[in-house]
């Protein structure tokens, strides 16, 4: 929200708490966020953590971040052009 | 004499000094004089004096900011081949250590030399991006200094000023900044279509002011073709060195300027992220080098409408001048910086 939206802390804070249904208090709790990450499919903080082959990672949860968040995420968007009929070709 | 307790705390250069509580609150009134006296800014006040001086009084190893006012650490250089591929290093970053945002880059980080990989580097973000989750920027320094001969092809303008060829000097960093521009928005350009998150300019106005032109006319570039790519504008240093001393920006003289005015320009130009930067005395305490620093950042933050990541790393924001960082002197700088400046990252 702060690299590409240019929000500052507070307002980004709140803008995401409210998408996840939680406090900004909560962000910075990994025992909350685990599970809110997990719910979400966004990856989990420690690879060890994201070993059950049916959870999303890596691109997989950049998709459902820019989902969740409602922000288009620049190499999700281009994941999508890239995967058409066409490739993505110009 | 005095009966006062010592305390050890450190010096600029890393070397620990043992002070009383009265010494380093001097230091502190010092330092925010030494900010005053040389920015015209107004001074700390006492209220956030002595909230300083009970973190630096403090002999704890180690501190941090209340729960609840964790901020956003950016960083430079997580992707560069530190202890593994470029890609490991990055997963590394996110995964073991929890960073908030990740850079690729390549380690020598000069603009002129990544320009001739462009398209190398576009398809390492393009791989880079399908196997991380945390933003993922491109980071380079402008260093404008690599333009000039002999590592470049325009005149260097270092050579030229001290024999009094000021109008040669000049002209040689005016060739350099349109050179760079071009440069910028081509690596912009490559990245963009890569799926990079954001371009970072780190390192910016090392050169000078001619540096810090380059920088704002590409950001405003980029601004204006990607509206979605974030352009974080980070300063080399305090103060814009006039090294050309007659370019402007939309009519705004760039020699000299100090880091509120360096933030307005940046905001204006379209950057979403700014960096300033306070450089150490490295002969001076840690405690004088936050309050100067703190007094100086303060009125950037007054204006600011974009997320502001002061500089806190080697020889910068108060933290010691030394490779290897004792975390309990960052520790005091971050919390400084996050309880009185009230920063949106780091």
């Amino acid at each position: 929200m702060q690299m590409t939206r240019g929000m500052r802390l507070k307002e980004a804070k709140d803008y995401v708490a409210g998408k996840l249904g939680v406090t900004p208090f909560d962000l910075s709790d990994p025992v909350v966020m685990t599970d809110v990450r997990n719910e979400h499919g966004f990856g989990r903080i420690h690879s060890y953590a994201i070993s059950q082959p049916w959870q999303a990672n890596q691109i997989e949860a950049k998709f459902n971040i820019a989902r969740v968040l409602d922000v288009p995420i620049n190499c999700v968007e281009k994941f999508k052009e890239r995967t058409t009929p066409t490739g993505g070709a110009k | 004499m005095t009966n006062e307790a010592r305390v050890p705390t450190r010096m600029g250069d890393g070397t620990f000094a043992r002070l009383t509580r009265s010494e380093i609150r001097a230091d502190l009134v010092a330092g925010s004089e030494a900010a005053v006296k040389r920015a015209k800014v107004p001074p700390l006040t006492d209220v956030e004096l002595d909230h300083l001086l009970d973190i630096y009084a403090s002999a704890a190893r180690f501190t941090g900011v209340d729960v609840g006012d964790e901020i956003i650490l950016s960083c430079d250089g997580t992707g560069m081949k530190t202890h593994a591929s470029r890609i490991q290093d990055l997963q590394s970053y996110e995964q073991w250590m929890g960073a908030d945002l990740l850079e690729l880059c390549v380690g020598d980080y000069s603009l002129k030399v990544v320009r001739t990989i462009l398209s190398y580097e576009a398809q390492y973000m393009h791989d880079a991006l399908l196997c991380t989750v945390a933003p993922l920027q491109y980071g380079v320094m402008p260093n404008l200094g690599l333009y000039s001969k002999p590592d470049g092809p325009c005149d260097n303008w270092n050579e030229l000023l001290p024999l009094g060829k000021i109008a040669e000097a000049r002209a040689a960093q005016e060739e350099a900044v349109e050179m760079a521009v071009l440069d910028m928005v081509r690596l912009a350009d490559s990245q963009y279509e890569a799926g990079a998150d954001a371009i970072d300019w780190d390192t910016t106005g090392a050169s000078g002011d001619p540096e810090f032109l380059a920088a704002l006319r590409a950001t405003a570039i980029i601004r204006e073709k990607y509206p979605d790519l974030g352009v974080q504008l980070g300063m080399a240093g305090e103060f814009v060195l006039g090294m050309h001393g007659q370019l402007e920006w939309e009519g705004v003289r760039l020699a000299g300027l100090w880091p509120k005015e360096q933030l307005l320009l940046a905001q204006q130009a379209g950057a979403t992220m700014f960096g300033p930067v306070v450089n150490v005395n490295t002969g001076k305490s840690c405690a004088w080098n936050i309050a100067r620093a703190i007094a100086l950042v303060k009125p950037c933050m007054e204006v600011a409408t974009i997320p502001v990541h002061m500089n806190a790393g080697m020889g910068v924001g108060a933290v010691p001048m030394f490779v290897h960082a004792p975390a309990d002197a960052v520790s005091r700088a971050a919390k400084s910086c996050v309880d009185l400046l009230h920063v949106d990252g780091l």
